[in-house]
């Protein structure tokens, strides 16, 4: 993950030039690498694959390690954008139900009307963005702590999961909708497999990796990502200079609402029926992701790559588990202290960064 | 200094007097000692065969620490001890996950695989990939429609709605007349067929009621404010046995008239149904579910045998009442019914 990017909140100018001298320069790009926000979760990934690679015999297959990737990828889309959000210095406790809302929309949406099921992703897309963007006016609005107001979204989204699908379906879970026009080149783009020789890579690692490309070129290349870097270090401040504090606010939330229409259009096309019920807690893996990857409970610091690193970190921790046969009572707690230990390291290595700048 | 010796003085006070009150305080009943003597008194788990040590993985929809998928856990592992198996076992309530856990299971190469599919699309693509790579897969408790078109071997379980139909026959024959059907896990299909089944045979009235399984204290005043808001109640049908206990204490705050009636069986429910605080209970044997998996893995290895003929395996309803209790409460106790 040797990031040579200018660091956040500089003018981007060309790369320096290997002239003069070597040793200057190569200095300056250790340096560089010391500020980082993800070295901190790139040495804890690099620990947790060593060590899974020696206590689990299974880890180091090819099949394997598409599993992990792919358990990665489902929580790394959504952390993308909470990461953001963080670095922006809020959050979302609404992310994990709003993915199971947006497959609840599309499904039902689809059956209802008997419509193409691209209509109802459509539809999907809208009322998610829509949900993002409540979270978001309510926020600026109300002057609320995040806290409250998602956490108020998350018991209402998982209400109406449950109590429309009861309505509509007058089950629990959607009705299938495989039969139905469209689902196969949905599923083609939310849902399928290439296989590479013996291996398949599902599709979701490619939508993660593609978000975390877009979120770092944002984060690190345009003027937006200056705001959302500004509004979560000090939104006062960003707002005396002229940044536009409430529209960076509510478009981070509609980023998370974009993700979470990703994964919902996965779960859907991958499983057929959705559970109304599923979805909850998960925000808190997305959270846990995001702060694993070095980013700052109180904003202004943190990356999208650090994010996609605790992600990939969780999906190595909760398979290899599995592949090292271990009892998995013991997974959460593993999964905790692995959380406490990859971010006291992170704080470790800032630290030694700002003594060294 | 001083306070910290003076801290060090009061923490040893405070063990020594904790060992005090645990040695002086010996319970001539219960506890470990007599759970260890029934255990010595039942067989100890070492292998009748001499077929090869094979691996079957488990993987259930089950939440963490529930008691009902102990119990079918400790059938596995006796049978897996029997059968000179190494068993695994893995959980996840959240249908992506649990398919996950398959594919690791997959991944692994084991040899054979026992799932529950109570989330049956979400585990066919899965269940697949397990038969293309030549693992045996045996389904169990949920999912009974579906385990035949995704190739599984054989499904054992109980039919939710015969079940429940079973449920609402006993309450007719109690003479009821307005069931509280109380749902605990909200989004499971199988809960939503027994209060079904219980509908349709029961000839009163049955409503619904959810509550939030994970929260023993909710689920006591959901179903206190349900019983004192409506006096007519007079059956309360519970889901899974842990909550039949909440049910009658909620049932005694409320100064209800209801009785108590259950699926499944644990101790308390024993007990309950021989001091008369619960009518009846419907047990599915989950003991067996996971007993007859592993062993019917085992028989497929061994010698290609498949039970059932493609129909499912029922483990229930039993309808226990009474006069069956006391048998039970032994076993309950020690985890196998």
């Amino acid at each position: 993950m040797s990031d040579t990017d200018a660091p956040p909140l500089q003018p981007a100018g060309p790369p320096a030039k290997s002239d003069g001298d070597e040793r200057l320069l190569h200095r300056s790009l250790a340096r560089r690498l010391m500020g980082r926000p993800e070295l901190g979760s790139v040495v804890g990934a690099a620990a947790v694959f060593v060590f899974f690679s020696i206590v689990a015999e299974p880890f180091l297959q090819a099949s394997s390690l598409s599993t992990v990737l792919y358990a990665s990828s489902t929580i790394g889309i959504m952390a993308v954008p909470v990461a953001l959000l963080m670095i922006g210095g809020e959050f979302d406790l609404s992310a994990g139900v709003m993915v199971v809302s947006s497959a609840l929309i599309s499904s039902m949406f689809s059956y209802q009307l008997t419509a193409n099921t691209w209509v109802g992703v459509g539809v999907s897309l809208l009322v998610t963005l829509a949900i993002g963007a409540f979270n978001g006016l309510l926020l600026t609005r109300t002057k609320l702590p995040s806290f409250i107001i998602t956490l108020g979204t998350f018991f209402m989204l998982t209400g109406l999961n449950l109590g429309f699908t009861k309505l509509i379906d007058g089950t629990v879970s959607t009705k299938s909708i495989a039969d139905m026009e469209g689902f196969d080149s949905a599923r083609k783009v939310f849902a399928s497999h290439l296989t590479l020789g013996s291996v398949d890579i599902q599709i979701t690692i490619l939508w993660w990796l593609a978000l975390v490309a877009v979120a770092t070129w944002i984060l690190l290349r345009t003027r937006v990502g200056n705001w959302i870097f500004a509004v979560g270090g000090n939104a006062d401040a960003a707002r005396a200079v002229g940044v536009p504090v409430t529209k960076t606010k509510i478009g981070l939330y509609m980023g998370v609402a974009f993700a979470a229409w990703v994964s919902g259009q996965h779960l859907l096309f991958s499983y057929d029926a959705i559970q109304s019920g599923d979805g909850v807690g998960n925000e808190f893996l997305y959270i846990i992701a995001a702060a694993v990857g070095g980013c700052l409970m109180t904003g202004g610091f943190g990356s999208a790559i650090g994010a996609a690193v605790g992600a990939f970190i969780f999906g190595m921790a909760s398979k290899g588990i599995v592949y090292a046969q271990w009892n998995p009572d013991w997974y959460k707690f593993f999964l905790g202290a692995m959380l406490l230990l990859a971010t006291l390291l992170n704080a470790w290595v800032r630290k030694r960064a700002e003594e060294k700048a | 200094m001083a306070r910290v010796r003076r801290r060090g003085r009061v923490v040893g006070a405070v063990l020594a007097a904790a060992l005090g009150v645990a040695l002086a305080g010996c319970s001539s009943t219960g506890g470990l000692r007599a759970e260890q003597e029934r255990a010595a008194k039942s067989a100890g788990g070492k292998a009748a065969v001499n077929t090869p040590r094979w691996t079957f993985a488990m993987v259930t929809h089950s939440g963490d620490g529930d008691t009902f998928w102990d119990i079918v856990q400790n059938g596995a592992q006796q049978a897996a001890a029997k059968d000179n198996i190494k068993f695994l076992y893995g959980h996840d309530k959240e249908a992506q996950r649990q398919s996950e856990l398959v594919q690791s299971y997959i991944d692994q190469k084991v040899d054979g695989l026992i799932v529950s599919l109570a989330k049956p699309n979400a585990m066919k693509d899965v269940i697949a990939k397990a038969e293309k790579a030549g693992i045996p897969v045996i389904t169990v408790n949920s999912g009974a429609e579906a385990s035949k078109a995704f190739g599984a071997l054989s499904h054992i379980g109980q039919d939710e709605t015969v079940a429940g139909e079973a449920v609402g026959e006993e309450l007719n024959k109690r003479g009821r007349k307005k069931a509280l059907c109380v749902l605990h896990e909200q989004g499971n299909v199988g809960h939503e067929q027994r209060c079904d089944g219980a509908e349709k045979t029961f000839k009163g009235d049955l409503q619904k009621l959810y509550v939030e399984g994970t929260n023993m204290p909710d689920v006591q005043s959901s179903i206190e404010s349900k019983l004192q808001s409506d006096r007519g109640i007079d059956a309360v049908v519970t889901l899974g046995a842990p909550f039949a206990d909440t049910a009658v204490k909620a049932k005694e705050q409320a100064g209800s008239k209801a009785e108590i009636d259950t699926f499944d069986l644990n101790a308390q429910v024993a007990t309950g149904l021989k001091d008369g605080s619960l009518g009846f209970a419907v047990d599915q044997q989950p003991y067996l579910q996971g007993y007859e998996a592993v062993d019917l893995l085992w028989l497929y290895k061994y010698n290609s045998d498949v039970l059932g003929g493609g129909k499912p395996v029922l483990t229930g309803p039993q309808v226990i009442t009474k006069k069956d209790a006391a048998a039970l409460q032994e076993y309950t106790k020690r985890g196998t019914r």
